[in-house]
């Protein structure tokens, strides 16, 4: 199979095509215009493809290696924050103690130096690399000790979410310096530009397009490899594959590590669009979010994990604003239904040719070895 | 009155009238109170001035009067009122009635807007405060005579000796004896002109008395000038604070308790759908939650229908949640997770999805908001154990706690049902071949572990707010204590809740609570690393589960 096969390359174009066409659409054309984009509808769906990319790093962990992670909210807000701190250096003294150097909560918490951790942010490289490295660093930790230690199924995805809720309480305490409740927000300028010019917008929304496109490229790069052969084989059948001579742990290791990564990047890309991080990002019901994106796309696929995370937000942009309280509701149906009846996602509901998703054990109480029952009191 | 009369109609100079007039305003006051009926007394709060007030207050305390209770109690909170023409005094009393101060019978005729209240300044509050000590010292009521004790060795006003060396005589009750020998000695310890030999046994008394007014006292002394007492002082203070400290770590220990019981309650469920189906149900909480508003709902119900039986509410409702919760459990099982056995991931998203319907089918039917449910008589309250605070609530919670996981062992141990139940948890294909309907036994163990779910749901309403996220407040909680204490073994869930609740509790006053919080994920986190099946996993064949 090819990296880049036919659905690839019409996906990747699309994703072009807008990342050149929207922005135009948007600043070049009056706002009388049948074709204009107003500014709202280019962030609001640049936010989405960043939740696209998050979609596509969970499907990379999930559809192809079956290590169902809750925790990835914590990655992708760890690459946000790392964002938001370099847009807090950037307002310097137009905050509203006009300290130079210290963000407002600092001096209004009455930290007299900037703390170690926020050295560099200054930098925009240094942030970029940041985003990427801290969430990569922690999968590696995490995954270092979770994976050697064989821990699988439930147990890893409670853990991943145990993750997130401890980083989530973390944060909210101000004593981290990362702004407490109220998180980073106010920010003024990114790279000299102002924020909320439609023209910074624009080009945010191009970003994202971009980096939901290298995301893309790397994940089905890494599917279509020796080394994805290898993450199914893992997903199909994990004892199996070790019994073979495969060190498994190293291979989860490495994938896990990359999707953190790429989740980082999707949040850095997240937060200056819409203006504030703070620690309800890493709230564990966002992690389960995400995976029901991945679900409702098709798991495996990456394309229609990317579809299904700006499927899945259209509607909840629709529903919280024409029927707030039906929206739980809906997400809720849209979880039992999609794991009851359409375990292949929606793609499942138009396959010519049904056929059980490789990889699943067939439902009923008979258990495959990895689900041997165990004993009781 | 008669003598006014006497005086008034005496033939003097109209020079002498002024003088005579200052004599007849003493005498008014002073011939009654001869007689100890404290009109005098009360004449002084008329004035209108703290000092008079003050005064007042002292002589009232000397008075046989017997409205001076609540007259001093009415002072303190702003309810008495004199009438400055008729020169009067009256209170309201708690029903806002106004009574004579003298009688304490309803006074007739008087009207509010004809009184002034009785002001009060801090030279008031503070013969107040004097007085309550002398009154209570006097008190019938054996709680009052403690306060008074208690206070005055707070005070430790050396006029107060005489008064409390008289209790002591008179007094019966061990507790006030020793609270009031505890007064005398504070009195004599600080006083540097006693003889040492006493002031050495005053402190050895107070060093028996374990409190914090004692343990300033002590300091007190200790930072004094040196000397034998001051000696004494310094190792009584290290011996009481050493208690302390022990009772402090004692009643950490039993709020840790109280918190594992919680956990307890809330996981004992979880450890019986995981265990036997090996599913994770994430609408847990949710069943949780459920139990909780069964309260409210039965609370609501006994409220309009049986005001009688409220008092019982609780009782009703511990039935009624296990019911409600163990049905939608049924119906979960049935509906949706029979579906997905196997696919344990699945059944994870699913059973979440669930719990995002059922809060907010909750929020639509209730409201967003907190809902209020009281707590019975025998809940609310605490008393002291040694040096521990026992709250009633927390008490009765562990009680339950133990008594439901009591109930939920003999039922696995000791019914056909429990024994069909361990049997498909130890080996599902077997025991179905043994003949056991195993569909059956999922569901009613789907059941069993909601509805115990629920009579969690009716001890939370007790100590934590009922409102929709009631139950996801505990879920993770619950979480870790299943995976910490083992798949499958009940003893492992008590004893990993009651770990858990004990370490959380020890923790927290060193670095708070939410750090405390992350340091016991993290320290699971690594656990989970180090033993994947948990405390007590039991050792199988099989290559993984």
């Amino acid at each position: 199979m090819s990296a880049l096969n036919r659905p690839a390359q019409i996906f990747i174009g699309l994703l072009v095509l807008g990342a050149v066409l929207v922005p135009w659409l948007s600043l070049a054309t009056s706002p009388a215009s049948h074709l204009h984009i107003p500014e709202y509808v280019v962030t609001l769906v640049g936010k989405f493809l960043c939740y696209a990319l998050l979609a596509v790093a969970l499907d990379l962990v999930w559809g192809y290696c079956g290590i169902l992670s809750l925790g990835h909210a914590a990655f992708f807000a760890l690459g946000g924050y790392a964002m938001g701190m370099y847009l807090m250096r950037q307002i310097g003294v137009r905050g509203v103690y006009g300290n130079p150097t210290l963000p407002d909560f600092m001096v209004f918490l009455g930290i007299k130096s900037l703390p170690l951790t926020w050295w560099g942010f200054n930098h925009f490289a240094y942030a970029m690399l940041m985003a990427l490295l801290v969430p990569g660093l922690l999968a590696f930790i995490f995954g270092w000790f979770t994976f050697r230690a064989r821990v699988s199924g439930v147990y890893l995805s409670i853990i991943t979410q145990a993750l997130t809720y401890a980083l989530m309480l973390s944060f909210f305490r101000n004593a981290m310096g990362f702004g407490g409740n109220n998180g980073l927000t106010d920010f003024k300028d990114i790279m000299g530009f102002r924020i909320d010019a439609p023209t910074t917008r624009a080009a945010l929304f191009s970003a994202s397009a971009l980096a939901l496109v290298l995301g893309f490229i790397i994940a089905r790069l890494i599917v279509t490899s020796k080394f994805g052969k290898v993450l199914v084989a893992i997903r199909d059948s994990e004892a199996r594959v070790r019994f073979l001579g495969y060190r498994v742990d190293r291979y989860k290791l490495a994938v896990f590590t990359i999707s953190a990564m790429m989740a980082g990047l999707a949040g850095a890309l997240y937060v200056p669009q819409v203006g504030i991080i703070n620690p309800s990002e890493f709230a564990p019901q966002n992690s389960i979010e995400a995976v029901i994106w991945v679900a409702v796309g098709g798991r495996g696929t990456l394309i229609g994990a990317a579809l299904g995370a700006i499927l899945v937000n259209f509607g909840k942009s629709w529903f919280t604003g024409a029927l707030p309280n039906v929206w739980l509701f809906a997400l809720g149906t849209l979880f039992v239904l999609v794991t009851l009846l359409l375990p292949r996602g929606l793609p499942g509901l138009f396959s010519r040719k049904p056929r059980p998703l490789k990889g699943l054990p067939s439902p009923g109480p008979s258990s495959p070895i990895g689900e041997e029952p165990h004993a009781a009191s | 009155m008669f003598r006014i009369a006497v005086v008034s109609v005496s033939p003097v100079s109209r020079a002498l009238r002024a003088g005579l007039g200052a004599i007849v305003a003493l005498l008014i006051c002073a011939a009654p109170a001869s007689a100890g009926h404290g009109d005098e007394a009360l004449a002084r709060f008329t004035t209108d001035r703290f000092a008079d007030t003050a005064e007042g207050i002292k002589a009232l305390v000397a008075s046989h009067l017997a409205t001076k209770d609540a007259i001093l109690q009415a002072l303190g909170e702003g309810r008495l009122y004199f009438d400055p023409v008729r020169k009067q005094v009256y209170f309201k009393d708690i029903k806002g009635r106004l009574d004579d101060a003298k009688t304490g019978a309803p006074a007739a005729g008087v009207t509010a807007d004809a009184l002034k209240t009785v002001r009060v300044s801090n030279l008031v509050r503070s013969a107040l405060q004097d007085a309550r000590g002398s009154t209570g010292l006097t008190s019938s009521d054996p709680a009052k005579r403690l306060a008074a004790a208690h206070d005055a060795f707070r005070s430790h006003d050396p006029a107060a000796l005489a008064a409390i060396d008289a209790a002591l005589a008179k007094e019966k009750s061990p507790q006030v004896r020793r609270a009031l020998a505890a007064a005398g000695a504070a009195i004599i310890a600080l006083n540097s002109k006693a003889a040492d030999q006493d002031r050495l046994q005053a402190v050895a008394v107070i060093g028996k008395q374990n409190d914090a007014a004692a343990i300033s006292l002590l300091s007190q002394l200790r930072d004094g000038p040196k000397g034998d007492v001051q000696a004494a002082a310094a190792s009584a203070l290290a011996r009481l604070q050493m208690q302390a400290a022990v009772w402090s770590g004692l009643q950490n220990i039993w709020y840790g308790l109280s918190y594992g019981s919680v956990l307890l309650l809330a996981a004992v469920g979880l450890a019986i759908t995981f265990g036997v189906i090996g599913v994770i149900n994430m609408a847990h909480g949710e069943m949780v939650m459920l139990g909780a508003y069964t309260t409210y709902v039965v609370q609501q119900w006994l409220d309009i229908a049986h005001p009688d039986w409220l008092g019982a509410s609780l009782f009703i409702a511990i039935p009624a949640a296990f019911i409600v919760s163990g049905l939608v459990g049924m119906a979960i099982e049935r509906g949706i997770i029979r579906f997905l056995y196997g696919r344990p991931l699945e059944t994870l998203l699913a059973t979440f999805g669930l719990s995002l319907i059922l809060q907010q089918a909750v929020r639509t039917l209730f409201g967003a908001d907190n809902r209020d449910v009281v707590s019975p008589y025998f809940m609310r309250g605490t008393f002291p154990l040694g040096g521990l605070s026992i709250t009633f609530g927390r008490m009765w919670i562990i009680v339950f706690a133990l008594l439901v996981f009591a109930a939920l062992q003999l039922v696995l141990r000791a019914t056909p049902f429990g024994l069909k139940i361990r049997a498909v948890t130890q080996n599902r294909r077997m025991a179905s071949a043994m003949g056991i309907d195993t569909n059956r036994i999922d569901a009613l163990a789907f059941g069993l572990g909601s509805g115990i779910a629920g009579i969690a749901g009716v001890a939370l309403s007790q100590i934590d707010n009922v409102s929709p996220n009631l139950g996801q407040s505990y879920i993770i909680d619950s979480f870790m204590v299943v995976v910490f204490g083992g798949v499958g073994n009940l003893w492992g869930t008590m004893v990993a809740a009651m770990s858990l609740g004990v370490a959380n509790k020890l923790i927290e006053p060193f670095v708070g609570a939410v750090l405390g919080k992350i340091i016991i994920l993290v320290l699971l986190i690594l656990f989970i690393q180090r033993r994947p099946r948990g405390l007590f996993a039991l050792k199988g064949r099989a290559v993984e589960a």
